[in-house]
């Protein structure tokens, strides 16, 4: 089977001591939506930021699409949409998105066409001269995640997308995701609600710094006789204890 | 690099200070308040606002440029910006050439508007023209945006790349030759002026002051101001970095 990611022996050490990662192997599948869970401080966003390529990795190797992770070839291939906003507040919509979708290399011709397309895929059509500092927090949100979607990359990498979002709105992003994977993309999202991830096609546990399941919710729930991931999550903790 | 890419960064930052209405008034009003009330300063004293107040057409882009560049490369590094678009196909050229030019043309912008005012309304000779004025002006401010691009990197908050102000310019500030000729200053200090960039941009300006032509002397102090801005826009380039640690 074709994978997205291939990650062997992945550890990350931040700061000289501090170990956020450690030994990770994990293969990931293609046009999925793969959930990476756990508490924050975990480890998610350090996991993500390794696969993104935007960390340095103190041992281990990461490949994408058989790649190193953060080669040059990569870039137009995955998005990134981190935790933080990541777009320009005092500029419109309209510009923002502009102003990234040139920086993704998009060719002149279809410029147009994927601003209409990403500002329709997260639902601002609407809002799309509004500067960005006057929209709520869940719109903001949804800026920031348009820019992921920019050129249909084949794996978007998304840093806790729902936090904040009202349960219509997370649901209709859910729709979004599923849609996205249909079309062929990869999708990684970090959650730290549990109840979030039983929508994934594949979730990743973290704790610590260590992946302490990768399986379908449904085998999650199996083999832990769980009822739901969070007590899945409580068991797999206490068994290792 | 790509100048497709450059010019987009170009034209981003500027519609940002577009709708910064307030930040725009102040760097385009503020010169030429100033430079008016030196002229009343100075009322008893012509000549000196004569030879002062071009040298300030050279200070004023670089210090307010330094400003504006430092906080906004800080807000783009904090805000997590500057590391999605390093995940992007741009080059960090790209984005340093990209800031350069829009705050030139700021410069530029600015120094028409204190220019004109200067030369017109208060009344200074400023034998070299108006072309030249604006050529070392320009410089100045692209001095300027290399130096705050190149020092945010060591910012961690704005309130620090606020204060790397006094501490990078304002000593240059002092020994440039606006105060004082340098020949007068302790020796040291004269070696010190020597190496700084902000000595050239001023002594240019004194040179479009004082000469018809374009001398021999404006063109090597060009040179230096525009060789460590070169220099401060690589190492700042050198700063932005696609992976952290």
């Amino acid at each position: 089977m074709e994978q997205s990611v291939k990650i062997k022996n992945l550890s990350v050490t931040l700061g000289g001591s501090f170990k956020a990662l450690v030994d990770i192997n994990l293969d990931l599948p293609v046009g999925k939506t793969i959930g990476f869970i756990g508490p924050s401080g975990a480890g998610k966003t350090t996991l993500i930021r390794s696969i993104v390529g935007s960390i340095n990795i103190t041992k281990g190797e990461v490949l994408v699409f058989n790649e190193s992770a953060g080669s040059s070839s990569l870039r137009s291939k995955v998005s990134y949409m981190t935790q933080e906003l990541s777009v320009y507040p005092d500029l419109t919509v309209k510009e923002n998105l502009k102003y990234f979708i040139t920086m993704a290399n998009t060719p002149k011709k279809d410029r147009m066409s994927s601003l209409v397309e990403v500002l329709k895929l997260v639902d601002m059509t609407s809002k799309s001269d509004i500067l960005v500092s006057s929209l709520s927090g869940g719109e903001k949100q949804r800026v920031s995640l348009a820019v992921a979607l920019i050129g249909s990359p084949k794996l978007m990498v998304l840093d806790e997308p729902t936090v904040g979002l009202d349960p219509v709105l997370r649901e209709k992003l859910w729709q979004l995701f599923f849609k996205l994977n249909e079309r062929g993309s990869t999708l990684i999202v970090t959650s730290h609600s549990m109840d979030e991830a039983s929508r994934c096609d594949d979730l990743v546990l973290i704790r610590d710094g260590k992946l302490i399941s990768h399986s379908t919710p449904e085998e999650l729930l199996k083999r832990t006789g769980s009822s739901s991931v969070e007590e899945s999550f409580l068991k797999l903790v206490e068994h290792k204890e | 690099m790509s100048l497709v890419r450059t010019f987009a960064t170009s034209k981003r930052v500027l519609s940002q200070l577009r709708h910064d209405k307030r930040t725009l008034a102040l760097i385009f009003i503020v010169p030429p308040v100033l430079l008016t009330i030196l002229k009343y300063v100075f009322s008893k004293e012509a000549k000196l606002f004569d030879d002062i107040a071009p040298m300030l057409l050279g200070i004023f882009p670089m210090i307010v440029m330094f400003l504006i560049t430092s906080v906004v490369t800080l807000r783009e590094r904090s805000s997590g910006t500057l590391n999605r678009l390093m995940t992007m196909p741009i080059s960090k050229s790209d984005f340093i050439f990209g800031y350069a030019i829009a705050f030139s043309l700021l410069g530029l912008v600015q120094a028409l508007i204190s220019g004109g005012v200067m030369l017109g309304l208060l009344n200074v000779t400023v034998l070299g023209g108006t072309a030249h004025t604006l050529i070392v002006a320009v410089l100045a401010a692209f001095l300027g945006t290399a130096l705050g691009l190149f020092t945010s990197a060591f910012a961690k908050s704005e309130f620090q790349a606020v204060q790397f102000l006094p501490a990078f310019l304002f000593p240059q500030l002092l020994v440039c030759g606006l105060f004082i000729a340098r020949v007068e200053m302790a020796k040291l200090l004269q070696w010190f002026a020597d190496i700084m960039p902000l000595t050239y941009s001023v002594d240019a300006m004194k040179q479009v002051t004082i000469a018809h032509n374009w001398t021999a002397t404006l063109t090597s102090d060009l040179i230096v101001v525009g060789s460590f801005a070169i220099a401060a826009l690589i190492l700042g380039a050198a700063t932005i970095r696609r992976r952290e640690n």
